[in-house]
């Protein structure tokens, strides 16, 4: 579903990604980990083109991204993005930051684009919140309305981006159920995340990276039991 | 007192300049007022997204316009649009002297609005552009949409700063002359201080001045609070 090959990604001298092969099935759900400043995000950021590649081709659901005329906009609706920081506009309602992208976008009608709103933001569980604003609701609800706003797209894929790091440790878990839901309910997801127990847990692989390159991966038994790589044992024992 | 006081608050004189004072002075002020800043608004937004594009060629000549209309004195824009520009054209604006007062204050006003406006613009945190394109929002919607209604927030308290201003400069029109019907606040006393040979009726504009100036500076220390008080 999402094939990553040959990335590499500079910001003046320093080159944050030195060659990133990565490929993640149809419905598999695949953990990013590593130290901060190995460049998880900016791997996350190349592949809906937040941030332009340097170098290497991403390639999501047989759509070259990279391609030289490819269409980023349209490209980017079989995407879903959710921020560390929520990133919810804070001048429009739970429903309305949900319905915005599904009326502008996908072209739905008023009511329509409301109508999937609802359903979407009732799958993460704030049915009757509809008409809160970003400042009323909690961290946890806030990256909940994030993420329903990014499924209200219907994406192919799903790309999280730290979606936990900026919450409260006890509204950790109620995102965290949210995601675990979308993978067992067979999305396609990258998720760079903090959490060891989640991707221990729900993925089914993970990704150890570290100084711009991926380590080493394998499933979650497999890298947490028995890393391979010295530089895997020693971030997971500061980690676990 | 005695002589003072008929020099700068004579009645009788102050009584003639009804109703024209309400009519024809205050009324060509607020019209002037808010046709400059309605089209300093549009300019000046239309300015500020030249300014912040990723085109050079837009930014670069915008950005000209921008700094010489702020370093030059606005009278001597004033006079350059209602003198300047009918003598080199061999033309005349309609509704002197409103039209080319118009013009240029908006002209002017437009730079300042546009400084003001990219600063909001870009006082709107990056990941709110990033989570409206990453939605597949090209560009300019997600501006429209997402980051500009929020700049027009952030900006309520400066741009009602430059309306006050605006408002008061509307004065400096005054040198254009007038015909019959187009003096606005100042120009209207100074012809009755020339009439009568008495100060007062400068006394009664500045009184019609600060009845709107007063509200509306009480108005920019509550917004300037409001907005440092909370940011919804």
């Amino acid at each position: 579903m999402i094939e990553v090959s040959g990335l590499r990604k500079s910001f003046g001298k320093v080159e944050v990604l030195r060659g990133i092969d990565l490929a993640v099935g149809r419905s598999e759900t695949v953990g990013v980990i590593g130290p901060s400043g190995s460049g998880k995000s900016t791997l996350l950021r190349c592949i809906n083109r937040l941030e332009e590649p340097s170098e290497g081709r991403v390639v999501v659901d047989g759509v070259e991204v990279t391609a030289a005329g490819a269409d980023v906009d349209k490209v980017r609706t079989s995407m879903g993005m959710v921020f560390q920081s929520f990133n919810l506009f804070p001048h429009k309602t739970a429903l309305g930051n949900v319905a915005l992208a599904l009326r502008r976008v996908l072209r739905l009608s008023g009511d329509a684009a409301d109508d999937r709103a609802r359903r979407m933001l009732d799958r993460v569980g704030l049915a009757g919140r509809e008409a809160a604003y970003p400042a009323q609701l909690s961290g946890g609800q806030q990256q909940r309305v994030a993420i329903a706003r990014a499924l209200a797209m219907e994406p192919k894929v799903m790309l999280f981006d730290e979606a936990t790091s900026a919450l409260d440790p006890e509204l950790v878990g109620e995102v965290l159920a949210v995601m675990r839901d979308l993978a067992v309910g067979g999305m396609t997801m990258l998720v760079v995340t903090h959490e060891m127990g989640f991707a221990r847990e729900v993925c089914d692989r993970v990704v150890f990276m570290d100084a711009g390159v991926v380590v080493e991966q394998g499933p979650p038994a497999e890298l947490f039991g028995s890393p391979r790589e010295e530089r895997t044992r020693s971030f997971l024992s500061k980690v676990l | 007192m005695g002589e003072l006081g008929k020099e700068f608050f004579n009645w009788t004189v102050i009584r003639e300049m009804f109703p024209g004072l309400l009519t024809e002075a205050v009324k060509n002020t607020v019209v002037l007022t808010v046709f400059s800043f309605a089209g300093g608004i549009v300019l000046g937004l239309l300015l500020a997204l030249a300014r912040i594009s990723r085109h050079r060629w837009l930014r670069w000549p915008v950005a000209v316009y921008i700094d010489l209309f702020r370093g030059l004195p606005l009278l001597l824009v004033i006079v350059f649009v209602g003198f300047g520009i009918p003598i080199g054209l061999g033309t005349q604006f309609p509704y002197e002297p409103l039209t080319p007062g118009v013009v240029a204050l908006a002209m002017v006003y437009a730079a300042y609005i546009a400084e003001s406006i990219r600063a909001g613009i870009e006082a709107v945190p990056k990941g709110q552009m990033e989570a409206a394109r990453s939605l597949g929002m090209p560009y300019r919607m997600a501006m429209r949409r997402v980051v500009v209604p929020q700049a027009f927030r952030i900006v309520i308290p400066p741009l009602t700063n430059e309306l006050l201003a605006l408002f008061k400069d509307t004065s400096l029109v005054a040198v254009l002359g007038t015909r019959v019907g187009g003096k606005e606040i100042t120009k209207y006393a100074r012809d009755f201080v020339n009439h009568s040979g008495n100060s007062s009726p400068l006394v009664a504009a500045g009184i019609a001045y600060l009845v709107i100036t007063l509200p509306m500076l009480r108005l920019v220390a509550w917004l300037d609070r409001r907005s440092k008080a909370g940011s919804r």
